[in-house]
């Protein structure tokens, strides 16, 4: 499929390094927690927004990263409500799951919570950035057990030629057990990196190997 | 070739109100609903839940698919595959490897029915170890896959409640952007203590048989079903001259942006949906004849819905029902099941009743469709909203 | 029940991550929801369990949930009536 589209910017968040296009901007130590790494790193970006600290660590990841994003690329309001969201991951919501089932498997303490409940979707990662955001556009989460180029740019693609979204929001974000992963890439026909299969690989993998 | 409107050729269903596609269909136009007492597993909230629940044991179904006695099925996977096979065989596909095919299915529960029965002996018992690798969501998608013999694109999507519509409207976009000539398109997802937990714990589901848009809405009921449609591109049916039994005409999916789990309060992912799908179909809201709701019967669902229709459609709104009254809400498969009985209203012309409706919800004043209604149906819209705000609507048309 | 007050101030910082706010912050009379701690509704089914957990009270009528929650002072007074733990 032919088109125009470029990476206007790219995030990643691994490893306790965020890096933006490919360069470091925040580096943490290595023995923190998740919890705590991303409590540093919310601090660090001077965020205001107390909402984070009721999300389930995917959300959290998702919401900082994000953040980094939009803090870079400045866009009007307007053209933020019909950013679309296509995001995927290996472990959809697998890091809560476990939590919600600790709640419901003891029948001496059994108090299932809602709070943990509303976190078992992977979806919920995406729409706590439309919230956080304000966008209101298109979304879809797939679940696979790599990251798959292909896919997210033939989504990506179609979602501009059918003249959806001008500006895609595409990525990978995963949580499971501590260990983590996020990369998010926006897309739109402005910007200086060529969008095609081959470049998506050749960002993810220097983002993944950098760390 | 770039083609407006995509075909579909087959669809299967299992679900609380019947194992097949005619069965559904007889309920529906019975009002018989299948709503009741969980009976396959045993769960504290018994008494004060009912759901639509398929009558079926996990070894019945295996049975039914003629599966090994050490296999690992989830149920999800179990009520998928049957929906698939039925939805293969109504399309009257001989050979699946002759043109390019897809299968892009939905789950939000996965295999969470098998993992909560044998996580504790995941570790010492290999006849539960086994369910390990049954657990992701993709497992599921997996299966049907091997059951059907697709290995060119199999990919699973997983948006909660709207997650089947999203199924239906990937694959219709494959098509029409000439990436695959054939994608089975739906969804399943298995009652699970995970799921009734979740559900119980949120307050929202009802304890007597759910009454969506009724102003004394006291929650959902949930369900399992599993339901496919096979969708083909004009080129296949022209060569085969296959009936087509209806057509996706439009879709659109938007985001509430609003609350993780609640609908906001002027429904506006809803609206950008609605509003999205109508321009991809291209029609004027006055054409769509019977809209398949979302309703859920909780009293949030129902009450942004119905400002999101009005939004839309003016005072003027559509006949509408919702078949959750029948089916309980199926969650990821529910876009699915309520596109099979979308086309069989297109197919026999005519509207199901939204059952257990007494009152209208003050704030809207709108009354659905309250029992079977014979009427000429061109095109049928149909809603599934998710958590995250995820909002998806789409349009069928009558087919050929 | 000045000791309560606290417990349950205390208590729903760390239930509900309320990541911005000391016991110190939260005044008796202060509305839960609202402009006050800025709660939603999924954080007053978190209280619903809190009570259920903390104090043996099953609330299910999210309308009750409404009232019982107005503030730390009516919540306490409401704990103290009907207690089982």
């Amino acid at each position: 499929m032919k088109n125009n589209l470029n990476i206007v910017a790219y995030c990643s968040i691994k490893n306790h390094v965020v890096a933006l296009n490919g360069i470091p901007l925040i580096t943490k130590d290595h023995d923190l927690t998740f919890s705590e790494f991303s409590k540093e790193v919310y601090k660090e970006l001077k965020m205001d927004y107390s909402k984070f600290f009721k999300m389930d660590d995917q959300c959290k990841l998702a919401i900082l990263i994000s953040e980094i994003l939009f803090n870079h690329i400045k866009i009007d309001s307007k053209n933020k409500e019909n950013i679309a969201i296509v995001l995927s991951n290996r472990s959809a919501s697998l890091n809560t799951d476990r939590k919600y089932q600790e709640t419901i498997s003891n029948k001496e303490n059994y108090y299932p919570s809602p709070a943990v409940f509303v976190y078992t979707l992977p979806n919920i990662t995406i729409g706590e950035i439309c919230i956080k955001h304000k966008i209101k556009g298109e979304n879809v989460f797939f679940v696979s057990e790599a990251f798959n180029a292909t896919l997210l740019k033939q989504y990506a693609s179609c979602l501009f030629q059918n003249k959806k979204s001008k500006q895609i929001l595409c990525g990978w974000i995963d949580f499971d057990d501590d260990q983590y992963q996020a990369f998010l890439y926006l897309v739109s026909e402005h910007g200086n990196r060529k969008f095609n299969q081959k470049s998506i690989k050749k960002i993810y993998n220097e983002n993944i190997w950098m760390h | 070739m770039f083609q407006n409107r995509v075909a579909i050729t087959g669809m299967g269903i299992v679900s609380s109100i019947g194992n097949t596609v005619e069965e559904n269909l007889k309920s529906l136009l019975k009002s018989k609903n299948g709503i009741s007492p969980i009976i396959n597993f045993k769960t504290r909230h018994l008494h004060d839940i009912k759901v639509g629940e398929i009558l079926k044991t996990n070894a019945q179904l295996a049975t039914f698919l003629k599966l090994p006695k050490d296999h690992n099925y989830s149920r999800t996977a179990l009520l998928g595959c049957i929906a698939a096979k039925q939805a293969v065989a109504k399309a009257k596909i001989k050979d699946i490897s002759l043109h390019r095919t897809g299968l892009i299915s939905s789950t939000s529960v996965g295999g969470m029915d098998m993992t909560e029965r044998h996580f504790k002996k995941f570790h010492e018992n290999k006849n539960s170890s086994k369910f390990i690798s049954s657990h992701y969501a993709s497992d599921s998608t997996e299966k049907i896959a091997d059951q059907l013999g697709i290995t060119q694109y199999i990919t699973t999507i997983s948006t909660a409640c709207s997650s089947a519509a999203n199924a239906i409207m990937l694959g219709t976009r494959l098509i029409k952007t000439g990436q695959l000539d054939r994608v089975i398109v739906g969804g399943t997802d298995a009652l699970s203590k995970f799921t009734i937990n979740g559900f119980k714990t949120l307050l929202i589901l009802s304890d007597t048989d759910c009454a969506p848009f009724d102003a004394d809405r006291k929650g959902l009921n949930l369900g399992e079903a599993a339901a496919y449609l096979i969708l083909e591109s004009d080129a296949i049916v022209d060569e085969g001259n296959k009936e087509v039994l209806a057509y996706v005409e439009g879709y659109g999916n938007a985001n509430d942006a609003f609350h993780q789990t609640a609908s906001s309060d002027n429904g506006e992912g809803a609206y950008l949906a609605m509003r999205k799908a109508l321009d991809v179909a291209n029609i004027q809201p006055e054409q769509i004849d019977y809209i398949n709701v979302h309703g859920t019967a909780t009293p949030n669902n129902d009450l942004s819905e119905g400002i999101a229709m009005k939004r839309i459609f003016g005072e003027r709104v559509p006949d509408f029902s919702s078949t959750k009254a029948f089916t309980g809400h199926a969650l990821a498969a529910a876009g699915a099941i309520e596109g099979v009985f979308s086309i069989l209203a297109l197919q026999n012309q005519v509207m199901f009743p939204n059952l257990n409706f007494q009152t209208s919800i003050p704030e809207l004043k709108i009354i659905p469709i309250t029992k079977v209604i014979n009427k000429p149906l061109k095109y049928v819209l149909s809603n599934s909203f998710g958590f995250g705000g995820n909002c998806s609507t789409l349009i069928f048309s009558k087919g050929k | 029940m000045d000791a309560l007050k606290q417990e349950l101030k205390k208590n729903i910082i760390e239930q509900l991550n309320l990541e911005d706010f000391t016991v110190e912050d939260i005044l008796d009379d202060d509305p839960l929801f609202g402009d006050g701690l800025g709660l939603d509704s999924i954080d007053a089914l978190e209280l619903i369990v809190l009570l259920d957990k903390d104090y043996g009270i099953k609330l299910t009528d999210p309308i009750e949930g409404k009232i019982v929650f107005k503030s730390i002072e009516v919540l306490a007074n409401y704990i103290t009536e009907n207690r089982t733990k």
